[in-house]
């Protein structure tokens, strides 16, 4: 108990805003990649993925966390995992009490949470060495950016490939769909475009902070030398 | 520097390890009983809904239907969840039979594609289908519920059944697109050769084996529930 306790840094909103942004699960961290190019053919697949991943990530994180100093570390894995896919049976069977349909839709992809890197991920980076609600909080907000990230994707590829949003015609019935879009080809580009689009706003922010910082550098340095 | 990271950390016994491995499991086995529990009655009528859906969806004009489970020669009053070929009987409001739902399935382009099709005794008709299970490409094989010259084919596609009440006079077959001659062949559509050729393929065969015993047995659907 007190080994763990060293210095907990303190719970802020950081923690929660980093896995919006800051560490999006898929855009700066790419993980759990498989399901993100797989589902994101609409948004209504992406948001139930999205949630689904949300609890399980949640669920397993808070389990984690509050038995993480009666795990050993030798059998840490091997617990995670059995938690991790637990919360995905109930997922499973949720999923289908609430919509066949949608089941059938997303296929073998709830299954195959239990072995999205993104949850284990966290479970072993975070979940294990911080405190029950700061995991809880932290597992929230990656969940939020993962799902973020999903939405994203699927409203583009569902906008392009059928004309639609959340089932909604969008463009007028002449508009022929970009059929690529919804297979799989089409997540790739769409998330190659959203990687591109977010890695220069970025790059422009601190390109910015740099070019301001070399700026008043090199005038304080020509001021020395004249 | 009291603990230094790198210093191999001692073996706990395995009783902790087995201990803390079974008490997780048991959690585990706990949830997931419960949510099963819970669930079980919601998926079955999930599921009762959507073939109830597929039903209607063929046979338009019904009102009812009963279950039937094809047993060799003969068909057996059944509901749905008796393992086995299952036919579904649709009658109107006035018990009048209108068509029975046959279910067929053959291998498509990606996967199995399961389908139900309606079938009317009287014009020997095959009048419509409904796809329960498909994995086919988007915007190609999904096709087959979709394109209007495709579903032209299915006004009434010829399935008489042969005086030997063996099989059907006519083979159904998937012809190549703009060359469909005679009732009992499908019109394929172009680009979607693969699929179409499955609901062909599918018809045919569960045609040949389903439709004379349904045929033998006619009486006995007509009379229904009385």
């Amino acid at each position: 108990m007190t080994h763990t306790t060293k210095k907990e840094t303190p719970l802020t909103l950081d923690v929660f805003t980093a896995g919006i942004w800051k560490e999006n699960p898929v855009f700066v961290m790419m993980l759990g990649l498989c399901p993100v190019l797989a589902v994101t053919n609409s948004v209504l697949n992406s948001l139930a993925m999205g949630l689904a991943s949300i609890f399980v990530l949640v669920c397993s994180n808070a389990l984690v966390s509050a038995l993480r100093n009666f795990i050993p570390k030798q059998v840490r894995i091997t617990t995670y995992i059995i938690i991790i896919a637990t919360f995905v049976t109930l997922v499973d069977y949720i999923i289908q009490a609430v919509s066949l349909d949608l089941y059938n839709r997303l296929g073998a992809f709830i299954q195959l949470i239990v072995v999205n890197c993104l949850i284990l991920g966290r479970a072993e980076a975070y979940a294990s060495k911080n405190s029950f609600t700061k995991s809880v909080v932290s597992a929230f907000g990656m969940g939020l950016g993962f799902t973020l990230a999903l939405v994203m994707l699927g409203g583009v590829r569902e906008l392009l490939g059928a004309g639609q949003l959340l089932g909604y015609q969008v463009f007028s019935t002449n508009f022929e769909p970009w059929v690529v879009m919804i297979l799989p080809p089409g997540g790739f580009i769409v998330l190659g475009s959203w990687l591109l689009l977010i890695n220069y706003i970025e790059q422009r922010k601190t390109g910015k902070i740099i070019a301001n910082n070399t700026a008043s550098h090199c005038t304080v340095e020509s001021e020395s030398f004249g | 520097m009291s603990t230094p990271e790198n210093q191999v950390p001692e073996l706990p016994s395995s009783t902790k390890l087995i201990s803390t491995l079974a008490t997780v499991a048991m959690i585990s086995g706990l949830l997931v009983v419960l949510v099963y529990e819970y669930t079980k009655p919601i998926i079955a009528e999930n599921q009762r809904l959507a073939t109830e859906r597929a039903i209607f969806k063929v046979l338009p004009e019904a009102k009812t239907r009963l279950t039937f489970v094809v047993d060799q020669d003969k068909l057996i009053l059944a509901n749905d969840k008796t393992v086995g070929e299952l036919v579904y009987a649709g009658y109107d409001a006035n018990n009048r039979l209108v068509g029975v739902a046959i279910n067929a399935a053959a291998q498509g382009y990606q996967g199995t594609i399961k389908i139900l099709y309606g079938y009317k005794p009287d014009s020997a008709c095959i009048t419509g289908f409904d796809v329960l299970k498909s994995t086919e490409t988007p915007g190609f094989g999904t096709k087959i519920t979709t394109d209007p010259g495709f579903l032209a084919n299915f006004k009434c596609l010829d399935a008489q059944v042969n005086v030997a009440q063996s099989g059907l006079i006519n083979k159904i077959i998937t012809v190549r697109y703009g060359t469909k001659q005679h009732d009992w062949e499908i019109d394929a559509i172009s680009g979607s050769t693969i699929t179409s050729n499955a609901i062909g393929r599918m018809l045919d065969k569960s045609g040949q084996a389903i439709l004379p015993v349904i045929a033998r047995n006619i009486e006995q659907l007509k009379q229904g529930q009385q």
